[in-house]
């Protein structure tokens, strides 16, 4: 706890401020290099006019963006109406990854939870087993993934086998088998930042508010959520932004009918068929979206706190 | 059924963690209305005791009962008694108020009667003004004081303090000391006071409980364990003293006759069991005084002074190589002798007393 910490404290000294400034060069660079350059060409090409076998020719235009927007019939000259088909893969994919989020967080919290209140020598066991996965490559255990939920999987031939089921479950092709992928591809991204934050979360905390007679899940919904609500809120952003342009799951085990942001990106900048100032559009759309969301957020925020 | 004025009573309590055995049957009865303190020094049982009485550790043998009521297997929300805790545990997103007023809305008081109590709880420790700050933006003694009203708040029956002062600084220490004296007067509840500090047990309380090793050594007034103590383990530990191995001749009433190393005879009180033959002598160091070599009841060679302000600590060695201290007041008209220096020493009426080991 921080008991007779001084107020103030914590403000850097004079001193060290120019330290800090050249410190922090290395980093600066890499962003402006490999985060901010991308960002900036991206935004570009989103309001430059495209090349027939991909490319774009140096000629400013709005086309990109409008196409996104609006339909404006099969020879481009009838009066704009709203664009659904875009609109419609956004919405759809910012309900998977919803959808992902909480089901990573329903299963990540208790995990985090479990881990975080080990006595220390196996929580870094626990810790170990959760992230083995993923010394394998994305790519492969969304492959993996794929062989063992479809119709002549593993999966559905052991319940036929044992007679569980008599048909194949279907899984693959799914929504739900999409929700699978995301779940198991970002869940560790729930898990820690969660466990970093029941890790310091005091349990004399927890004692206190039954002592002062709040039954199990007053201390879980009064006390506990809130002191560790920073971690959940970094591990819903930590799944919830990658999810939202995740193309390797949605791709492999939803197929056609459950496109998602990601895929129609990637699409756009595959072979001839693509048009990259549309992707670069749909890119930057998607940008702007998770911003806002993460700037509502913080704004919520601050009105908490600053009550 | 516990007699009415009994707050608390703990009956045979015994708590094992694992093999070790933290709690060897404890019994205590904690009247209404009382500063109670269990004194003894760390790792003794104390805070297992006081987390026994708030529900937090289940006992395995014994019953505790809160008003003649057996709340031996109610959980710590069930339990009509508040804890202050020894890191104050207050709930760091929430401001003084809603900190304060946590127990009083668990327990379904109505919202505006809630707000008169908080209101009330956080003037009766001044902490009126800060009532919109979060604990962090308080300082130790103020944080302490949260914490306080924060376990008053629902009129618990009784209050559990671990070693709520340990934390702060010992000037405020000092001052806190009255204050929360004053607070148990006026709430009228029985505090139950955890400390290894035996001045402030002193200071404080209206009785003490002395434990070691989980078990209660003696219960009694402040007066009662600092100049009646019953074994060697309180003498010692409550206040300072000497222990001079004696050759006990009889025992009368209550009253030794024991030989002093060098022979002399004497004559006082007894701790209840001691059988003639070899026993402790406890002398307060402030209990002897310092008189011409062969004068007093032993004789002694002075080997060291230490100035300790309002005193003079000197250290005597006796002719059996034994050391003891002398606490000499230290104003113009004391005389302090030289180092080196063969002096008597006398002990006063009623200041020795024969121990059980
Ligand atoms: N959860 C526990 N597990 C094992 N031993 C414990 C536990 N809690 C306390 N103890 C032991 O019980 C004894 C009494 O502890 P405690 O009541 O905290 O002492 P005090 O408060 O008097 O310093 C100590 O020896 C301590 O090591
Ligand atoms: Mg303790």
């Amino acid at each position: 706890m921080a008991a007779g910490a001084p107020m103030g404290a914590g403000t850097t000294s004079d001193i060290y401020k120019g330290d800090a400034a050249r410190l922090m060069m290395p980093t600066w660079l890499i962003i402006g290099i490999f985060l901010l350059a991308p960002v900036i060409m991206m935004g570009v090409y989103s309001f430059l006019t495209k090349e027939f076998r991909g490319g774009v020719v140096w000629e400013f235009s709005f086309a990109a963006y409008d196409q996104f927007f609006f339909d404006r019939g099969l020879f481009g000259d009838d009066p704009p109406t709203l664009e659904w088909t875009y609109i419609g893969i956004f919405w759809r994919s910012i309900w998977q990854a919803g959808l992902a989020t909480i089901m990573c967080l329903l299963i990540g919290f208790p995990t985090a939870w479990f881990i975080a209140t080990r006595d220390p020598k196996s929580r870094s066991i626990w810790l170990f087993l959760i992230t083995i996965p993923y010394w394998v490559n994305l790519l492969i255990r969304t492959v993996s993934m794929k062989f063992l939920i479809r119709d002549t999987g593993p999966l559905n031939e052991f319940l036929l086998a044992a007679g569980v089921i008599d048909t194949p479950l279907g899984l693959i092709n799914t929504d739900f088998a999409v929700q699978l992928g995301l779940f198991y591809s970002y869940l560790p991204f729930m898990v820690l930042p969660i466990y970093a934050a029941v890790e310091r979360y005091d349990f004399a905390l927890s004692e206190a508010a039954s002592d002062l007679y709040a039954g199990t899940w007053t201390i879980l919904r009064l006390v506990i959520f809130p002191v560790v609500k920073p971690g959940i809120i970094a591990g819903c952003i930590l799944v919830f932004v990658p999810s939202l342009g995740a193309f390797l799951a949605p791709d492999l085990l939803g197929g056609a009918k459950t496109f998602m942001i990601g895929s129609l990106i990637e699409e756009q900048f595959k072979g001839s068929a693509g048009n990259w100032p549309f992707g670069a559009a749909a890119a930057m759309i998607l940008l702007t979206l998770v911003l806002v969301i993460l700037l509502i957020y913080a704004r919520a925020q601050n009105k908490v706190e600053d009550r | 059924m516990a007699s009415p004025e009994i707050a608390v009573s703990i009956d045979q309590v015994v708590k094992r963690y694992g093999g070790f055995t933290a709690l060897h049957g404890v019994s205590i009865d904690i009247r209404e209305r009382e500063f109670f303190t269990l004194l003894g020094p760390s790792g003794c049982g104390k805070t297992t005791l006081l987390r026994a009485i708030a529900g937090f550790e289940d006992v395995n043998e014994g019953r505790l009962l809160l008003k003649g009521v057996d709340i031996t297997n109610l959980p710590p929300h069930k339990r009509p008694v508040n804890t202050v805790f020894q890191q104050y545990a207050l709930f760091p997103h929430m401001t003084v108020f809603e900190n304060v007023m946590f127990g009083l809305l668990r327990k379904n008081w109505i919202q505006s009667e809630a707000q008169r109590r908080v209101q009330d709880v956080l003037e009766m420790v001044q902490l009126s003004d800060f009532a919109s700050r979060k604990p962090a933006q308080l300082s130790g003694g103020q944080q302490q004081r949260v914490a306080l009203a924060r376990a008053l708040a629902p009129r618990p029956q009784v209050l559990l303090l671990d070693e709520p002062l340990s934390a702060l600084d010992l000037k405020l220490r000092q001052a806190v000391r009255s204050e929360l004296k004053a607070l148990q007067r006026e709430t009228g509840i029985a505090f139950i006071f955890v400390t290894h500090d035996q001045e402030e047990a002193l200071t404080m309380s209206d009785r003490v409980c002395v434990m070691s090793n989980g078990r209660v050594q003696q219960i009694g007034s402040p007066k009662d364990v600092y100049e009646a103590p019953v074994n060697r383990f309180v003498a010692d530990f409550v206040g300072e003293t000497n222990l001079l191995e004696v050759t006990v001749n009889k025992i009368k009433d209550g009253l030794a006759s024991v030989a002093l190393p060098g022979g002399n005879a004497f004559e006082c009180p007894a701790a209840a069991v001691v059988d003639p033959g070899v026993g402790h002598l406890s002398v307060r160091p402030e209990r002897i005084k310092v008189t011409a070599d062969g004068q007093g009841d032993l004789d002694a060679v002075v080997t060291g002074h230490t100035y300790l302000g309002t005193d003079i600590q000197l250290l005597v060695r006796l002719a059996d190589d034994e050391v003891m201290s002398v606490r000499l007041q230290n104003s113009q008209t004391t005389e302090i002798p030289e180092q080196g220096a063969a002096v008597g020493l006398v002990l006063e009426a009623g200041a020795a007393r024969l121990l059980a080991d």
